[in-house]
């Protein structure tokens, strides 16, 4: 995801002399070198100092430009948490906050480097978009979602590298605000977010495999979130389950929320990281797990292990 | 960058004079009106706006440049500047930290002449940077001028402004610093001795500096007009929180507080142009 950010903002970049780029120390990844050879002034390394990279894009989008604050997740939010609170929603201005790595990618720098809470934390700030693609391709598009979107700030929480195609076949395009059905099937639903879909994934392959009919749905924008369209899944399928690598506050309870507003009759799982911070080290999958989130946790608590 | 070559002032100690009572009329309608902290700044805002920043022909004035009240709770000294020039009006003002109103007692992004929300203090540089930045690389000739207490100083945010402003060279940023030694505690003088000289460490971060009285329209202009330009500036005014009103004068409770009638009436008895 992280290549394929940086290929995308260099188009955009192109195309667009209002994109520009403000990195905190963080090596860029991809493209992100030819943007900063092609685009000298629009790409700004503050370097350890990631107050400046918010309060920077804030007065630069005052101007009319469309700046891309870019680091790993814990750093481009959490540690300018009021720079992104007063200076980019407080006004309402068209900065996107990327953080790289969301969830704990960063598998083993400990946990100052987990970024769990932060979509519960964004998606409690007024005028924030918060949007966390799957794979590359959609990540691609969410990019360019942020570089045209005129609404005010956004959340871009994306994975690191590696994350496998799951969007070439979706029956659903990318929408803003909707729900996207990768595949659409009748028993059971499946819902999740960023790249933790490929678990998502392979649960429901589990399912298919003993005959019952999966949709699988990436919930890319996470606020504004389609309500209307989570109560119509949960209407319509006698199995919902939430995968996210979030913390337990995040999509899972808005569905338990709208569940009961919806006098949903389904059964409804939800599995999110825990409330506790995480000093296991070792690659993404195996922190998932210390925190249940692995296939045969999964598949053993919803009845198809 | 340079303002407006002549600066008269004279009349820049009665339009002070004026806003001082305006500000004194005001406070009689709101418990927290931060008057002392206004006071403090008014002769460097007054210089900014009529004697810096550059308008476009018309009423209300329209300003080619950018002003920033980063030290947010001295946003009186600007609504009533923008009233004078008729870009707030005079129900604005009486409307002041009501519900039908428009003004609060930080500055608010939308409101008119207001670039950006202010209010939370160490946030005003970096924005300005960013502004300055922003007209640099479009090919625009937009100056921003910026105003922080001497607290904002302390705030870590406001040194990570100070380095990139300087790395990046944004010439046409000018800070001032309202060296009013008075926190809202206490004199930063005595509980942050580490703190000063103020002005070496502006310059060691790579901007051009200087010092002058804060309180002196003609000294604040001059010292502008005088810079050598490349990289930002800064000037540091020496300043007296509350100037203006003696029994204000550096004492913390006029931080926030109102005058009562009697307080009013004896301040607004005593008010006379602000010499130095």
């Amino acid at each position: 995801m992280r290549n394929t950010f940086a290929d995308t903002i260099y188009e955009a970049g192109k195309n667009d002399k209002r994109v520009a780029i403000v990195v905190a120390d963080i090596s860029p990844a991809g493209s992100m070198q030819k943007f900063r050879d092609e685009f000298p002034e629009r790409f700004i390394n503050t370097g350890v100092a990631e107050q400046i990279m918010i309060g920077l894009c804030a007065g630069m989008a005052l101007r009319g430009m469309r700046p891309f604050a870019y680091t790993i997740a814990t750093f481009t939010f959490y540690r300018p948490f009021e720079f992104v609170r007063d200076d980019l929603c407080y006004q309402n201005l068209p900065v996107t906050v990327v953080g790289i790595g969301g969830g704990v990618a960063y598998s083993t720098l400990g946990g100052t480097h987990h970024a769990q809470e932060d979509v519960v934390l964004a998606s409690a700030l007024p005028n924030m978009t918060v949007l966390a693609p799957c794979d590359p391709a959609e990540c691609r598009e969410a990019t360019l979602y942020c570089v045209t979107q005129e609404h005010g700030p956004v959340y871009l929480r994306l994975g690191k590298a590696g994350e496998p195609d799951l969007t070439s076949r979706a029956v659903d395009p990318f929408a803003f605000g909707k729900l996207r059905y990768l595949r659409r099937g009748q028993d059971v639903c499946i819902l999740g977010y960023g790249p933790i879909m490929k678990l998502a994934a392979d649960l429901a392959a589990k399912f298919e495999a003993r005959g019952q009919s999966v949709s699988l749905v990436s919930a890319h924008t996470l606020k504004p979130l389609d309500t209307d369209g989570i109560m119509v899944a949960l209407r319509r399928h006698a199995h919902v389950i939430v995968i996210e690598e979030a913390a337990p506050y995040a999509l899972g309870l808005r569905v338990k929320a709208l569940a009961w507003e919806a006098r949903a009759r389904c059964r409804l799982d939800v599995f999110s990281l825990q409330d506790a911070f995480i000093h296991t080290y070792g690659s993404p999958g195996e922190l998932l797990a210390a925190h249940g989130l692995d296939l045969a946790s999964i598949a053993r608590k919803v009845g198809v292990e | 960058m340079r303002g407006i070559m002549t600066f008269d002032g004279a009349a820049s100690r009665r339009r002070c004079l004026g806003y001082r009572r305006r500000i004194l009329d005001i406070s009689q309608h709101v418990p927290a009106l931060h008057a002392a902290g206004a006071f403090s700044c008014l002769e460097i805002v007054d210089t900014i706006y009529h004697g810096l920043m550059r308008r476009q022909v018309g009423t209300p004035a329209r300003f080619v440049d950018t002003f920033l009240m980063s030290k947010g709770h001295g946003c009186m000294a600007q609504y009533v500047i923008l009233e004078s020039l008729g870009i707030l009006t005079r129900r604005d003002l009486e409307l002041y930290c009501t519900p039908s109103g428009q003004l609060g007692c930080h500055p608010d992004y939308g409101v008119p002449g207001i670039e950006a929300s202010t209010g939370s203090l160490g946030h005003g540089l970096g924005m300005a940077t960013g502004m300055a930045y922003a007209d640099r690389i479009k090919g625009e000739d937009g100056r921003v001028y910026v105003v922080l207490s001497d607290g904002e100083l302390q705030e870590g945010s406001t040194w990570e402004a100070m380095q990139m402003a300087a790395n990046l060279k944004v010439d046409n940023l000018a800070a001032f610093v309202d060296l009013n030694d008075m926190a809202s505690l206490s004199r930063m003088s005595e509980t942050h001795p580490a703190f000063y000289p103020v002005l070496d460490k502006l310059r060691a971060f790579g901007w051009e500096a200087a010092e002058v009285n804060g309180h002196d329209a003609g000294a604040i202009h001059d010292a502008v007009m005088r810079r050598q330009g490349g990289r930002p500036f800064v000037l540091l005014g020496r300043t007296v929180k509350g100037r203006g009103v003696s029994f204000m004068e550096s004492v913390p409770i006029w931080h926030y507080r109102s005058p009562n009638k009697e307080e009013y009436a004896k301040a607004i008895a005593e008010l006379a142009e602000v010499t130095s």
